[in-house]
């Protein structure tokens, strides 16, 4: 006869109502919960509860964004704005310095020259930073995390290709346990961008980030067709890019350093 | 910083001042004060990692100082005005679950299981990110979370029963 189970926690009732339990408990506590019919009630209520609390003013989020909300965002942009350009130039200015020097000093495959990431320092910067931004906003969502899904991966790599207008490719990251998860169109500074999403079984995510990285000079052409592998870890989640061609590319995830370096090598040979 | 990142989160900020205030100015209100403090603050934002969870800390603090400054009105308002307003609630041939029964009730929770409970169940937040949104323990997010969703339940099932007079709901 099987020794019963711990009963379930008042703390593991609420988890099983908002999908917070860890999946091998799961299916011991909704046993534990059937066989007891006050408790079973209890998480009846709290379910229907739950559900009318999340039709509560759902409307909300359909409506359009009231002009008085709109335009305190617009006056709060514009003052950030003012203080970012003169502390964002001064920033990137050392973080141009601090990325070449450690950039070069800890692993540059090609070896691209100190000039050159001076030269591009603030579009790099910005598209390190917006990739970094990113994953934060993305990686967490629980419901919509991508906008079209790895069922349709087909559709979606035509889709965003067409949109980047170059023919992408979705790095295969499975020896390294990560998935596609899917995969969205994000505004950048120079014209559209594309986000993949990958995840692994404990649900770690990981992002890679792509778009045009324009290096216009022509002393830049010859480098900017080169690749160094560059770390950042200013923004929210720390992330590693480089440049292939003309395009960024940023793998960013909240992972130990060797960890993500090995999936953006992993991406990169992948996408070469 | 991006403004379409931050437009992005209002509908959902919008979505939860509602349901915590109950009221649509002062939501609305709510949400305008949160978007200037975050721009205003916006390199705090930089050391943290989600930017939503980050707006709805930014949110509760102004939420909870807009509470201290003045005390919610339910627990100033005379009593037999109270039970008008709830009276009017209850109204047996009126659908009794749709949300103005749910807003009513939510409205009778303490605001420190109300503001549990609706970060849970409508923003979707771990148990661990409330806490931290929150600045409290996880422990004390546990405690108001099943307070809040037992006495909900208790506020909606008397909400519903017919013949109890509306006084009964203020205990």
């Amino acid at each position: 006869m099987n020794r019963p189970a711990p009963p379930p926690s008042d703390e593991e009732l609420h988890a099983l109502v908002d999908g917070q339990l860890a999946q091998e408990r799961r299916a011991e506590i909704e046993e534990a919960v059937v066989r007891d019919p006050a408790v079973a009630a209890r998480i009846a209520a709290w379910r229907r509860q739950r559900e009318a609390l999340r039709r509560l003013h759902g409307e909300l989020l359909d409506e359009p964004i009231p002009a008085a909300l709109a335009d305190a965002l617009d006056r709060g942009l514009h003052r950030q704005g003012n203080w970012a350009r003169w502390g964002g130039m001064a920033a990137g200015v050392l973080l141009a310095f601090a990325a070449g020097w450690l950039g070069n000093a800890l692993w540059a495959v090609h070896g691209a020259t100190p000039s050159m990431q001076m030269a591009n320092a603030p579009a790099t910067r910005e598209f390190v930073h917006d990739a970094s931004i990113a994953h934060a906003v993305y990686a967490p969502e629980k419901r919509h995390p991508v906008e079209v899904a790895a069922a349709e991966q087909q559709h979606l790599v035509q889709w965003l290709s067409k949109r980047l207008d170059r023919p992408l490719k979705v790095p295969d990251l499975t020896t390294m346990g990560y998935t596609l998860v899917g995969g969205r169109l994000l505004p950048g500074e120079s014209g559209a961008r594309a986000q993949f999403m990958f995840e692994d079984a404990s649900g770690e995510r990981v992002t890679l980030y792509i778009g045009i990285l324009d290096s216009p000079t022509p002393a830049n052409t010859a480098a900017s067709r080169e690749t160094a592998f560059r770390f950042a870890s200013e923004g929210p989640v720390p992330s590693f890019y480089w440049v292939d061609q003309g395009f960024g590319y940023a793998v960013a995830g909240k992972l130990p350093r060797d960890v993500l370096l090995k999936l953006a090598t992993l991406a990169y040979r992948d996408l070469s | 910083m991006d403004a379409r990142l931050l437009a992005e989160q209002i509908p959902s900020l919008r979505r939860y001042a509602r349901a915590l205030t109950g009221n649509a100015w002062a939501a609305d209100d709510l949400v305008q004060d949160t978007l200037e403090r975050a721009c205003s603050k916006w390199r705090l934002w930089l050391v943290g990692s989600d930017l939503r969870a980050w707006l709805f800390s930014v949110m509760h603090n102004i939420f909870a100082s807009q509470l201290r400054r003045s005390p919610p009105p339910h627990s100033v308002v005379p009593l037999d005005e109270a039970a008008q307003e709830l009276h009017g609630g209850v109204d047996p041939g009126r659908d009794l679950g749709t949300g103005l029964d749910l807003q009513r009730c939510l409205m009778q929770l303490p605001e420190e299981q109300r503001i549990v409970l609706l970060l849970v169940t409508l923003e979707d937040f771990s148990y661990a990110e409330v806490a931290k949104v929150l600045g409290v323990p996880a422990g004390t997010v546990m405690s108001r979370l099943s307070r809040a969703r037992t006495r909900l339940r208790e506020l909606m099932e008397g909400a519903s029963a017919p013949n109890r007079p509306g006084l009964r709901l203020l205990k």
